[in-house]
């Protein structure tokens, strides 16, 4: 078996690799997205101590 | 031993399992996704009257399966929180519902790019596939509530209801291909057995593990974040190292 054909997927290449390529894309996303989230929520949490120091 | 449980119903108690616990559970996902991939593309023969097409069920029931259990857990995180009026109970029903959401919505995509080839159509109004998608919008429309509301415990307790009316769409999707007439087929993994060849069990098996783990290593990390705003104005969270640096 050669790649070609693998990912021909005997013509329903089109349907199983939209099928992973999207679960992949969305898990992905939402990875970064937790990410960023815990990211940015620091950064809130630091500027509020910043300005809780100032007072 | 004695675990005292209670200790890590805290937020602040949890918030650092929770961390601690995360690399547990989101490298093992890794790799058993690896794995089950590998058995279901390279090990797994070719479906008989599917042909390759059928590989997709690989990440299609996983991602179905879950996407109903997550809504059951999620429910039971609301409904006790509603009841005891635990902050980490309802913290973890809002950690939850993205995932779930997102769960749902693979499970309707793979099955829209199975079913055009398969059945001649993206979609149909079948009863599982209807109330598949009803499963979606009660996930968005608990974010959408939620998010709606300024007041958080207000927020958690519209949230919670909201979760506990809908769990009794899950038994609807789940039994939906018994009870009526439905284009989608029934399952093959009965309790009684399966005529499934083992390769294809052995990899929709190890892609159901993974992706559990996924969702438990996913939604601790989002439960941190959720905690540590909620609990912002609270003594443990000014004094955390990650803030104090």
């Amino acid at each position: 078996m050669n790649w070609a054909e693998f990912f021909a997927m005997k013509g329903y290449g089109f349907y199983v690799w939209g099928s992973y390529g999207v679960a992949l894309l969305v898990l992905l996303l939402e990875i970064v997205l937790v990410r960023h989230k815990r990211t940015i929520t620091l950064q809130q949490l630091r500027l509020m101590r910043d300005v809780g120091d100032e007072e | 031993m004695a675990i005292n449980w209670f200790k890590y119903s805290a937020p602040s108690t949890f918030y650092g399992l929770a961390g601690k616990l995360v690399p547990w559970f989101a490298w093992p996902a890794a790799l058993l996704f690896c794995v089950g991939l590998y058995i279901g593309f390279f090990v797994a023969p070719t479906d008989v009257v599917q042909g390759e097409a059928y590989r997709i069920i690989f990440i299609h029931v996983p991602a179905s399966i879950l996407s109903m259990f997550i809504y059951l857990i999620m429910a039971a995180y609301a409904a006790l929180g509603l009841i005891f009026n635990t902050r980490l109970s309802a913290m973890m029903a809002t950690a939850l519902a993205p995932t779930g959401a997102l769960f749902a919505f693979i499970s309707l995509w793979t099955g829209a790019l199975w079913g055009k080839p398969m059945w001649g159509a993206w979609w149909v109004w079948d009863a599982r596939l209807t109330s598949e998608l009803i499963l979606l919008f009660l996930y968005l429309g608990f974010i959408a509530l939620q998010a709606s509301i300024e007041d958080t415990r207000r927020a958690d307790r519209a949230g919670a209801l909201l979760a506990i009316v809908g769990s009794v769409n899950v038994p609807i999707i789940y039994f939906s291909v018994k009870w009526w007439n439905t284009l989608h087929q029934g399952s093959t993994i009965k309790f009684t057995g399966t005529s499934m060849h083992i390769a294809m069990q052995q990899a929709m098996f190890t892609m159901l593990v993974a992706c559990w783990l996924y969702v438990i290593a996913i939604s601790l990390v989002r439960v941190r974040s959720i905690i540590l705003e909620r609990e912002r104005n609270t003594q443990w969270v000014k004094e955390l190292a990650e803030i104090k640096q």
